[in-house]
């Protein structure tokens, strides 16, 4: 049984059926004219074995080609892609099934921050009154380190609304290089979750060492093709419109092996897409649909998300703004399009500009929560524990979304409503009607248990001040001190004795070996 | 006269380009700062002064606006791209017209790394405020970056890394202009989402800019001292 996320029966849309088809026809025609800027040379000669119209640009530096896409190419990757995609998971009972017109949401971590925010606890005295005294957060930040992904897979592992793990901590250790860093990242997060595991690669060469430490842990090369435990994510694809060389080899590379990848696209409205509505979605439409044709070309029928990261540029410093309320809007616009070609959607929402938890983190992130789980994507990077855009990762902050996607999940549960419950209703009212009390409250109690109720609010102070920091730091660290359950002894030492370049500390069985 | 750099100023201010930019007032219409500073050249209006009276004057205008969130940096994009074209037009007339250079600036997003959103706003934000501006592009391996200070010879060099990864090519460079006896010939400034001012300490660089301001503030000092 895989997981259920929430199946939210009836998205909420903004386009109306001529809407998608006009953007999908814009898309289409931008593929056609002006095509895309290819800075790659294999995915050149691929769309033009295909039958794109290749064009070399004379004497370029870096060498660049003009890849015009036409629509047959297109409708055929479309047709290819696989419409229902399996995430495994080390324990298949985390599998997340996804198809691409059931608009089921999994909730999931991600970025790659780069900061981790801890957070001290200081009492402070009440001025007019001293027997009040309050404790009150310090956050202190400092450079994330591979110990830190590894407590951030296991905080994930007990938050029960978390579905899947993006790593989401950028591992700056010393001993980190570019070469070792995938298989570490992968390590750590596998070893500390047993639910999906998704990142970035940072490089090529170790691709197949992250693929074959996958295999050993999921029992072999056929059981990863029937689990796979993890999967990558290519920003092959630069807004606008250009595809750039080192992430496009690695996305061939990915697809020819069969992993599951999400195609992403992250234009900025107002730098690198145009600040309207329909300009910004027929762009990244258009990007997306590009890598998806190149992916489908190399290997028909590899599972690939439509993944969408539109964002808003902020107009005081041209960084994005996830906070903006138009993220949210092309966000949902985006989970609209998936759907419309009925491939299974990876969006973000929840990224908050504010730097720290707080009001500001509160307000912006459960906005485009609500949002855009509305919307119905399947694959929802919805930025838990994340502030300062993406670049800092707080665990604190984490378990405070454990309690809003709490909120939004009972929120996203379809009604009740047929015969029986009807007939049920009808026979309560007239009951209670007829007594002297008036009231419902016999009939609350089974209901209650059945699991049908929202929770309270699990933070909730019993003073005039605010104890939510507070409460959700005591949840953190009893979170930390329930046990991880670790890859077994026998495969860690065969992943230690095949994969190259794992760190000795992150072995839970020889450590410092 | 006196109305050609009126005009130029208020298409600074307004940042039209040419004739055919809308600007943000629809009233504005007519030449735009290219044309009227071939106009003012025409005009045998000194050099010094266009610079002075018609792009800086309008420039310090929308410095203002900006300072008090009446302009976002896309006018101040708009306002730097209008002076900077008009510096390429002016460029052929500066020797013996008592202007001094600025300053050689080269930009660059370093080996491994493809953001550039950051360093094009930069390099736009520094022409326009008179820097003579060279974009090398994205993904430079190191030793073109080495060749082209020797070759080039300018005098301020700006790297650009936004991965925790490629932040760390920075310091190979300044090595390899080290090795090479040519640290001493540019300032190197860095920036970027991933760096520091601690980490510009760390591997010798002259100073770490938050943003393109900072990169012109910076700039001006050096000048200064
Ligand atoms: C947009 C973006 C992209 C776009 C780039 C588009 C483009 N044309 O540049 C795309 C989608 C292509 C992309 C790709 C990737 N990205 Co990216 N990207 C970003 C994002 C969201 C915003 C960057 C940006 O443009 N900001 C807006 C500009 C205006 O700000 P800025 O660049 O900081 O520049 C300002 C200042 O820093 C300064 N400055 C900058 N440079 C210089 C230089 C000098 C000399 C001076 C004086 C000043 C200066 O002035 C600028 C103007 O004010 C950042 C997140 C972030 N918070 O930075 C992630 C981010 C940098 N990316 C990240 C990652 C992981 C990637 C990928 C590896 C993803 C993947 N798995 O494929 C690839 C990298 C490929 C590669 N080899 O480089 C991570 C990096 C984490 C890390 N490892 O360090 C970040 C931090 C996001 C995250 N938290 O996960 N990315």
């Amino acid at each position: 049984m895989p997981r259920e996320g929430i199946l939210v029966e009836t998205p909420y849309e903004r386009l109306t059926a001529p809407q998608v088809e006009m953007i999908h026809q814009a898309s289409l025609e931008i593929l056609r004219d002006p095509g895309l800027i290819c800075f790659n040379g294999r995915a050149a000669d691929i769309f033009a074995a295909a039958g794109a119209d290749v064009s070399s640009i004379e004497k370029s530096d870096p060498p660049h080609w003009i890849v015009r896409i036409p629509e047959r190419l297109v409708n055929e990757a479309i047709d290819n892609a696989p419409k229902t995609i399996t995430l495994g998971a080390r324990n298949p009972e985390n599998a997340l099934v996804m198809n691409g017109d059931e608009p089921r949401v999994y909730f999931v971590t991600g970025s790659e921050t780069n900061i981790w925010l801890d957070t001290d606890f200081k009492a402070y005295t009440k001025k007019s009154d001293q027997s009040v005294e309050i404790q009150f957060p310090e956050f202190i930040p400092r450079r994330g380190t591979v110990a830190d992904l590894c407590m951030s897979a296991h905080i994930s592992e007990h938050l029960d609304t978390l579905d899947g793990f993006i790593r989401n901590v950028n591992i700056q250790d010393k001993d980190i290089t570019e070469e070792n860093k995938d298989v570490n990242k992968f390590f750590a997060s596998l070893n500390n979750t047993t639910k999906h595991v998704q990142a970035g690669l940072t490089a090529l060469s170790q691709l197949d060492n992250v693929i074959r430490m996958a295999q050993i842990i999921a029992g072999g090369e056929d059981a990863l093709k029937e689990n796979p435990i993890i999967s990558l994510i290519c920003c092959l694809v630069k807004s606008p419109l250009q595809f750039v060389d080192d992430t496009t080899d690695a996305f061939i590379e990915i697809c020819s092996r069969g992993i599951p990848v999400v195609v992403s696209s992250a234009p900025q409205a107002g730098s690198t897409a145009p600040i309207k509505e329909a300009g910004i979605l027929t762009q990244i439409n258009a990007e997306v649909l590009a890598g998806m044709t190149l992916g489908q070309i190399v290997n028909p029928g590899t599972p690939i998300l439509y993944g969408t990261v539109p964002s808003k540029t902020r107009m005081d410093t041209l960084t994005d703004s996830y906070g903006a309320v138009e993220t949210s809007q092309y966000t949902v616009d985006c989970t609209q399009m998936a759907r419309f070609y009925g491939i299974p959607n990876y969006s973000t929402s929840g990224v908050s500009d504010a730097k720290a938890p707080g009001q500001q983190s509160s307000i912006e992130r459960l906005f485009s929560n609500i949002a855009v789980s509305m919307s119905g994507p399947q694959f929802l990077h919805c930025a838990y524990g994340l502030l300062d855009c993406n670049s800092v990762f707080s665990p604190l902050q984490a378990v405070l979304d454990d309690a809003h996607f709490t909120m939004i999940k009972y929120f996203l549960k379809s009604p009740r409503i047929d015969d029986a419950e009807i007939n049920e209703i009808l026979s309560q009212i007239r009951t209670v009607f007829s007594t002297p009390q008036k009231l419902y409250i016999g009939y609350v109690r089974k209901v209650m248990r059945s699991g049908l109720l929202s929770p309270l609010y699990p933070f909730e102070g019993d003073r005039e001040h605010d104890a939510v920091f507070h409460l959700a730091y005591e949840r953190m660290k009893d979170i930390l001190a329930k046990p991880v359950e670790h890859i077994d002894r026998e495969k860690t030492s065969q992943i230690y004795n095949e994969i190259p370049g794992l760190l000795p500390r992150l072995n839970n069985y020889d450590e410092g070996r | 006269m006196n109305d050609i750099m009126a005009q130029l100023k208020e298409n600074v201010i307004q940042g039209r380009i040419t004739q055919d930019d809308e600007g943000i007032d629809d009233t504005l219409t007519g030449p735009g700062v290219v044309e009227l500073t071939r106009m003012a050249l025409d005009s045998k209006i000194p050099v010094k002064q266009i610079i002075a009276d018609g792009l800086t004057a309008g420039m310090e205008i929308v410095g203002q606006k900006f300072n008090a969130k009446e302009y976002y940096v896309p006018d101040m994009l708009a306002s730097a791209e209008a002076v900077s074209e008009a510096m390429d037009i002016l460029k052929p007339h500066l020797e013996g017209s008592g202007v001094a250079s600025r300053g050689k600036f080269a930009i660059v997003t370093v080996k491994g790394d493809i953001h550039d959103i950051g360093k094009n706003i930069v390099a736009i934000l520094l022409k326009g405020a008179g820097y003579e501006v060279d974009d090398l592009g994205i993904d430079v391996p190191t030793e073109k970056i080495v060749e082209y200070v020797r070759e080039q010879k300018p005098d301020f060099l700006g790297l650009s890394a936004l991965l925790t990864t490629t932040m760390l090519v920075m310091g190979e460079i300044i090595e390899a202009l080290s090795a090479v006896g040519l640290r001493g010939s540019v300032k190197v400034l860095i920036g970027g989402a991933a760096v520091s001012e601690e980490f510009a300490r760390e591997i010798g660089a002259d100073t770490y800019c938050a943003d393109g301001f900072e990169a012109v503030r910076v700039l001006d000092s050096y000048r200064a001292e």
